[in-house]
């Protein structure tokens, strides 16, 4: 494997990810009663500049680890387009596939699963360097060098990960992914699995790495508070679809999406002080394969009105800043995008 | 075709990683381990013994196993009891020695045991890794056909081929391999299927690792534990299939002797001449026996998890 260059960088300030219209269905047969097609993913456009984080939060099945496996490619999307640094990312195969996800990595969830348990630290690293092109006399060395950016010891390369903590093997995911000088890492629920004080410090040693290299990161979680420790720009989702979108400061100091504000009604220490009557959130998230009418969130809406029930709010600019998908929160007069649009209005 | 029998070729070809069996310093890992290992040390011993036996065979039988003796057989032209007239373990009811047919027995036995798992190993983990990687249509084909072969009793399977291709030894390894290979094919398949679910596997996917690194360093080594022991049972399987077609008269060609065929004629005299049916059963069960708990220790030796850690890898 020689190491081929990659694409031209792109140039400063142009984003590093930018998503448009992204549809991800997955068809299920079902014998004879016909196909069921779970719209996991449905028309979700963003943007991602370079050294930039944007959170994406939503309920179990609200489709956000969905987009991630599709921005990595493990899931193809089913239309909508996709570049990355300026490169078409849709429909790629062989080797012009993995050259892309060498700019994209993933950190997943489950430290004890995501590092194969026969594998130790130096050869884990090293299955990353290799990507690269990296000689295999070198790997030592610069597996030590990620190590030690990933605040590790040198002497754990020869340790398995039944023999790290589980901080430990999340360090060892991130030192794998930043082995491949990835442009963007995709977290998935990258801190869920971790105990409270060790969140912390993945999450302060993501942002050093971020202030170093200027890495964006697409950061999923379900924990709010997370994402307004990380995150710049957030993105709520519901049934495969973004319900709310803005900075952090925007969407957490006044969200505007009554499922936003349900969420964050959730986190006690975000609601601490705060006046009025929390909304409850009753019930479940309804089947994606058969969405509600109009607006999905309005079964389970506290304020839902006639209009929720039969038409589908889109995405608008609110008087707030941010672009939230609701027939009840009032627009800004001078909405400069008021079509479905949002790439240019988001930044 | 005495070739080298000895109890590595099964696991030989996909034991490349993680410590390629060459490496000194994986026979250094191994004789330590041995050392603390009583029960393996033994059966690795009479494994190895075994092959000795086996592919030294002229040397060491006392008599020609072919040949039947005057004085091998009793007045009444009964036979001779172990231990008598210069018979070690008796003789058969043709005046043949035991002994030296034993151990010419062993070299048959050990090569339709051993070459014949190995190639049905090495066809079942190709396709059984090939299906259940690639899935799709791929994975049909493959796994109906796997289907078809399944379907048949294998002893039948077997019978009908070697009717086809003629008794010989080459032919009843081959018919056996054939046979042999879907039940690995099938196991092998389920476990890559959920596998390449891990999220290691995914993991590696995203990392760019092209897809024959992902087998040979992340599926492969996943798979050794289950292709050691299937391997293991696998000859003693083909050892007593390789019995049940020299019993049908369709196996090694008399008069060249096999353990199986020796327990197959041993069974007729069982009330006058017990020896005759003793004898090769326990060096049946002892091979057989030896070759599992070598397996055993074999598997735990290659994986580096447990090497490292005390527990056993996933």
């Amino acid at each position: 494997m020689s190491p081929a260059p990659l694409a031209t960088a792109p140039a400063p300030g142009a984003p590093a990810v930018e998503v448009s219209d992204l549809k991800v269905h997955f068809t299920q047969r079902r014998g004879l009663r016909g196909t069921r097609i779970t719209k996991a993913v449905d028309g979700v456009s963003f943007t991602l500049a370079r050294g930039e984080t944007l959170g994406v939060a939503g309920e179990s099945g609200s489709g956000k680890s969905t987009i991630a496996r599709a921005l990595v490619q493990i899931h193809r999307p089913t239309s909508g387009a996709m570049t990355v640094g300026g490169t078409n990312a849709v429909a790629l195969k062989g080797s012009a596939l993995r050259a892309y996800r060498r700019r994209m990595q993933m950190v997943y969830q489950d430290p004890y699963d995501s590092l194969d348990p026969r594998m130790n630290v130096l050869k884990a690293i090293g299955e990353g360097l290799s990507v690269r092109g990296v000689a295999r006399a070198e790997h030592r060395a610069q597996a030590t060098e990620l190590l030690e950016r990933v605040n590790l010891p040198a002497s754990l390369l020869t340790r398995f990960p039944a023999q790290l903590s589980g901080g430990q093997r999340q360090r060892v995911s991130i030192a794998r992914a930043l082995a491949v000088k990835p442009e963007v890492i995709v977290c998935d629920e990258a801190v869920a699995a971790l105990d409270v004080s060790i969140r912390a410090q993945i999450l302060n040693l993501l942002k050093d790495i971020q202030a170093d290299s200027q890495i964006s990161y697409l950061f999923i979680s379900h924990d709010l508070s997370t994402l307004r420790f990380l995150a710049d720009r957030v993105a709520i989702m519901y049934l495969g679809r973004i319900v709310e979108y803005g900075t952090s400061a925007e969407v957490f100091d006044a969200p505007q999406h009554p499922y936003t504000k349900a969420l964050i009604a959730a986190i006690p220490e975000v609601t601490t002080g705060r006046h009025g009557p929390r909304p409850a959130l009753a019930g479940e998230p309804p089947d994606p394969a058969q969405p509600p009418s109009g607006c999905p969130f309005h079964p389970r809406c506290p304020i839902a009105q006639d209009q929720c029930r039969t038409v589908v709010p889109q995405l608008r600019l609110k008087t707030t800043g941010q672009l939230a998908a609701c027939h009840l929160a009032p627009d800004r007069a001078d909405d400069p995008t008021q079509a479905k649009s949002i790439q240019g209005a988001a930044r | 075709m005495s070739g080298p029998i000895m109890a590595t070729p099964v696991i030989e070809p996909v034991s490349a990683e993680p410590v390629a069996v060459s490496d000194p310093h994986f026979l250094r890992l191994a004789w330590g381990s041995l050392k603390s290992n009583p029960v393996a040390f033994v059966s690795v011993v009479i494994v190895l013994v075994l092959a000795i036996v086996a592919v030294f065979a002229p040397l060491l039988a006392p008599h020609n196993p072919l040949h039947a003796y005057p004085d091998g057989l009793t007045a009444k032209g009964a036979p001779i009891s172990p231990g008598h007239r210069g018979f070690l373990l008796g003789t058969d009811p043709n005046g043949r020695d035991i002994l030296s047919r034993l151990i010419f027995g062993a070299r048959v036995s050990l090569l339709v045991g051993v070459v014949a798992t190995g190639l049905a190993s090495l066809i079942g983990v190709a396709v059984g890794t090939v299906a259940g990687y690639m899935g799709g249509i791929v994975d049909s084909v493959l796994m109906r056909f796997t289907d078809v072969v399944l379907s048949f009793p294998l002893l039948l399977f077997c019978i009908a081929l070697i009717a086809v291709t003629g008794p010989s030894t080459r032919n009843v390894v081959l018919v056996i391999a054939f046979g042999y290979w879907t039940y690995l094919a099938r196991i092998v398949r389920g476990l890559v299927l959920s596998l390449k679910e891990r999220e290691f596997v995914t993991a590696a996917k995203t990392l760019g690792t092209p897809d024959i690194t992902i087998l040979r360093r992340h599926i492969l080594p996943h798979l050794m534990p289950a292709i050691i022991v299937y391997g293991t049972l696998g000859i003693a399987s083909s050892i007593m299939i390789e019995a049940s077609l020299s019993y049908l008269g369709i196996g090694v060609p008399l008069p060249q002797a096999s353990w199986g065929q020796m327990i197959s004629q041993g069974q007729q005299y069982f009330q006058t001449a017990p020896w005759l049916l003793i004898i090769p059963g326990v060096c049946l069960i002892v091979c057989v026996l030896a070759f599992n708990l070598a397996g055993d220790w074999l598997t735990d030796l290659l994986d580096p998890v447990q090497r490292a850690t005390g527990e056993r890898g996933a």
